[in-house]
Parts: structure tokens; sequence; C-alpha cells
């Protein structure tokens, strides 16, 4: 990891820590920042996938879905106990990741876009028809996750800084896996799988294990999103979801966890600042989305190490 | 005698109506240098292809230190102690010089599930992977990205990786392709260190080279082997001439 990548990540942080503070402490402005770092814990897994093992993606709303669903099942049996609901939302998500990972691995390319694409799909599908939970209309929960029985998540800076320190997290975990022998595997395989494969490494069980992780994690911001809202959709997990994941991470530059951490907090951001501009507020962010596309190869941590 | 290390048992190959490699047959003991000519097509790099992994023989066995890998994939044979280089630079140009060398470290030594100690600070991988710079005359060059390496410095990187392995034996393809004299000549002196210490089987098109380093001649011509012997036998081979009719190379050599 290079120093700079950590600072800009840690400057991050400091900024997200003292917003409240600073005036952004009010209910629309927390549930913003909320988004902000629940979709950067979501754009960060899903870059150990993306940045670290060449994987792209496209059904990675399927796992923040999955997180969301585990916190619909179990609120809808009046279990709400984070202790209970967070590992078993967790384990669901990763075992979702493990299953159809197990599967799209075998495939690269454009091959494995579109199988991921499908199990998103499926995933969404299947959500679409749980009326017991709501179907299309979607379910509102009875209330946020308890803390061994407290209802301190309710609290606006409660929840902030929850959301906060379990992105800090997501981020240094992320970055221990790349740094570790097991993401030089994974980097390797990325770069040139023959090589790998000529020094002794099967790519495949580095990168099932990756997915695993990147669901686990995409999983746990689907509960925080579930939670911010109280509130879950079908919508939660439809492709349209995925790709602006995807966006994120490459908007992020593809440098590791800090870019796509930055590409979540633009995308989320600047979508909040065009719609209170102007409803017709998708006119413009589609266009600026294809400007940085073309204009910004390496992302914004690619500009930021070039200034 | 000496179990090879190496043996090929009748390897055929074919792809389409194309015989690439017909009936191949070759041994290899531990220590020899044993080279692999033959004219551009005749399925050198074809056989490498089998011995390594990266493709499946129609008939025939491979025997590896005994054993028959026939049908291991290539990262099983990597781990048995069978390393190659490619004909075309393969490294991982985002990694420094040493952290492509230490991959290899990596994968002989201890499980690479690990998930939290930076792989960077490993002193363990490091120290070996230095080693095998340092015999390639590498190691000044181990904190620069590989990207950044000169064609031949990239041949030297090839190499390291392959001796990082710590293997029992080299397929070298070509290790002196694209070289000028100067980096060929340096690639020359490393090989020739080699000698004895490593099994090496040898692919290369630079003759003068090949008969100064190898023990064992084998001649590959349209996926045959026509002929197999010492350096003396074989330049004064006629069916060898015959395959390199028109070719300056085989007078210099």
């Amino acid at each position: 990891m290079r120093r700079e990548d950590a600072a800009i990540a840690l400057i991050i942080f400091a900024a997200l820590a003292v917003a409240p503070f600073v005036g952004f402490g009010q209910g629309y402005s927390l549930t913003m920042l909320a988004r902000g770092m629940i979709f950067g814990m979501a754009a960060i897994s899903l870059s150990l996938l993306v940045g670290g093992g060449g994987l792209v993606s496209l059904g990675h709303a399927a796992m923040m879905g999955v997180g969301a669903y585990a916190v619909v099942a179990l609120d809808h049996s009046r279990i709400t106990e984070a202790w209970i609901v967070v590992p078993t939302a967790i384990a669901a998500a990763a075992l979702f990741a493990g299953l159809t990972g197990a599967i799209a691995i075998r495939t690269s390319g454009v091959h494995f876009i579109m199988i991921t694409l499908a199990f998103g799909q499926m995933a969404f599908f299947t959500t679409s028809s749980l009326a017991l939970y709501g179907g299309d209309d979607g379910y509102t929960l009875y209330n946020r996750l308890e803390v061994f029985g407290s209802r301190a998540l309710e609290g606006g800076l409660v929840f902030h800084f929850t959301c906060l320190g379990l992105l800090i997290g997501a981020w240094a975990l992320v970055q221990a896996l790349l740094n570790s022998r097991f993401g030089r595997v994974l980097q390797a395989a990325r770069d040139n799988e023959t090589r790998a494969r000529a020094v002794g490494f099967e790519p495949y069980a580095y990168r099932l294990t990756a997915y695993v992780i990147a669901g686990a994690i995409g999983g746990l911001a689907g509960v925080l999103l579930a939670n911010a809202a109280e509130f879950v959709a079908p919508a939660y997990l439809a492709w349209q979801r995925s790709g602006d994941l995807l966006f994120m991470v490459i908007l992020g530059g593809l440098a590791g966890p800090h870019g796509a951490l930055m590409g979540a907090l633009a995308f989320v951001f600047i979508e909040e600042w065009l719609a209170k501009l102007t409803e017709h507020w998708r006119l413009i962010f589609g266009p600026l989305l294809i400007f940085c596309v073309f204009f910004m190869r390496g992302g914004i941590a690619g500009l930021l190490r070039r200034g | 005698m000496v179990e090879p290390l190496l043996e090929l048992r009748s390897l055929r190959k074919r792809f389409g109506g194309l015989t690439v490699t017909d009936d191949v047959s070759l041994d290899l003991s531990a220590g020899e240098i044993h080279a692999l000519i033959g004219p551009n097509g005749a399925g050198k790099t074809t056989l490498i292809h089998q011995i390594s992994g990266t493709l499946a023989p129609d008939s025939g066995q491979v025997i590896f230190a005994g054993k028959d890998v026939t049908h291991l994939p290539m990262a099983r044979r990597a781990r048995a102690g069978l390393a190659r280089s490619f004909q075309i630079t393969s490294i991982i140009p985002a990694f420094t010089v040493l952290a492509n060398a230490a991959l290899a470290v990596q994968a002989r030594s201890g499980s690479s599930f690990r998930f939290f100690r930076p792989a960077a600070g490993e002193a363990t991988l490091n120290d070996e992977a230095m080693a095998a710079l340092t015999e390639v005359g590498l190691h000044a060059r181990a904190h620069v990205q590989a990207a950044a390496l000169s064609h031949g410095e990239k041949r030297q990187l090839e190499l390291a990786i392959a001796l990082a392995m710590k293997p029992r034996l080299l397929l070298l393809d070509e290790p002196l392709a694209g070289t000028g004299a100067e980096e060929a000549e340096r690639l020359m002196r490393i090989l020739a260190g080699l000698r004895v210490r490593y099994a090496i089987l040898l692919i290369e098109h630079d003759m003068p080279a090949v008969f100064a380093l190898a023990d064992r001649i084998s001649v590959l011509a349209q996926g045959r082997i026509i002929a197999h012997g010492t350096p003396d036998q074989i330049r004064a081979d006629p069916a060898v001439r015959d395959a390199y009719l028109g070719d300056d190379e085989m007078g210099q050599a």
C-alpha cells in the first residue's frame, strides 16, 4: 500500500467524523452521509473483486440485498438484536456468494459479467415474489437493530458513527487482504494468470475466497442500508444498483479500496446535489458519468496521484 | 543406470490435420542440460507446453521424477518442481521485481491462504527471492517495478522467477529471445552458472549458445525427433544439415 493512499482514506474518515459537527448534523444530511458510507463499504468490497482480482461482477447488489433481506426475515419474526441479525445476514450473504461464485468463477471475462448479472437477477425476482415481505412493494422494518436490547442505533449520531466504524473496518480489511500473501496471488492471477499457474497457483480457490469475503462485506452494507432507511425493497437488488456499484469503483479508480470509497462518496453526493437542483437530474448525471469514463482513466484516485 | 528425471514416451499431438508432435520420446537426467533445436515451426514450444502442462498430448506419457504427470495441471507440475520460462516474457508488470520472485517462493513455502500479514514484509520470502535475483544479477533492481525493466532484464527476471521456485527441472523456452549481443552474453554466463546444479531442457535458436551449453541435443523437425546426441555428433549429422538446409547457423556452430 502506498502511504499517500492510506493518507487519503484517513483524511476522508476524519472528514466523515467531523461532518455532523460542522453543519451536516441534521436529519437530511446524516441520511445522505449514511448512504455515502454504506455504498462506500459496498464499493470497497466490490473493489476487492474488480481491482484486486480482475473479477468484474455485475451482481454485487444481490450481496447487499441478501444482507438486507436477512434483516427483513428476522425483523418479521421480531428478532432485531444486532448480535444475532448481523452475523446471520453476513453468513447468508457469504453463503449466497459461495454458491453462486463457485459456478461464476469457472467463467471469465464477459461470461463472468453475464453470469453474475444472471444470479443477481435471480435474487431480484426471488425477493419480488416474497409476498410475506411485501413483494414488489417492499417491507418496512418495525424498528432499527437493537444492541443488547438498547435502541441506541435510533439516534442519528450513533448510527452515523456505527457506519463510519464499520466502513473503516471494511477498508482496513480489504487493504490488509490486498497486501497479504493471499492478495498477492489474487493480483498476480489478475495480471497474468499463466504466470500464476506456472509458479504453482490455481487461481480458482483464491478468487472464490475473495468473492465470498466481498459478498460478506456487501451483506453487512445491506444490513446498514436496511437500517438506514428502515425499509427494504427488491429495488435494492436490481441490476441497475449493481451497475451503480461498479461505476463507483471505476469512478474512484481501481487503485485500491480508497479509490472505491471516493467513487462511492462522489457518486452519492453528486446524485443528491443534482437531484436538488433539478428534477431532470438524470439528464446531467448520465453525460457526467460518460465524461468521467472518457477523461479520467485512472478515476479520482488517478487524478490525485497525478496532482 | 539412474532413473531419468524427465521421460517423454511417444508423445503425439495434432492440431486438426497437422501433426505437431509426432511420436516424441526423450529423456533427461538430473544435472544435464539437454537442448532442443529445430527450424521454426518444428513444434518445440508445443512440446514444452505438453511437458509443462499448458497443453495435453493426444497420446503418450510425460514421466517426471518417476511419476506420471501427463494429466496433471500446470500448477501441480510446478509445485512438483517443474519450472518453465516463456518465449514471450511472462512476468507481473505491476509488481516489483522482488515481488515477482517472492511470488514464486510463496508458491512452495507455506500456505498462501494468509490474509493479514503484509507479504511484502515477510523476510523468509524476500530472502529467497533476493537469492534468486542475485543468481541472475538483478538484485540491484529488486525494488523497481517490473514493467520498468529493459527487455534483457525482463529475460533475467523470467529466469529468476523459475529459479525462485527451487525447481528440479528448468524448461527454458528461448531464454535469449529478442536480446541484443551484450544481453545475450550476460544471459549465457548466467545459464552456464546453472550447469550441474539444475537439470535444464533448453530451447534456443542461438546455435553457438546451444553448442556451448548443451550436454546433449535433440533435433526436432516437423514434430519428429530426427537426431539425438552430443553436440559433436549433431554437428556431423547429415540429417540435421538437411533440416537446416540453407541455414548458415549450423556452419558457424
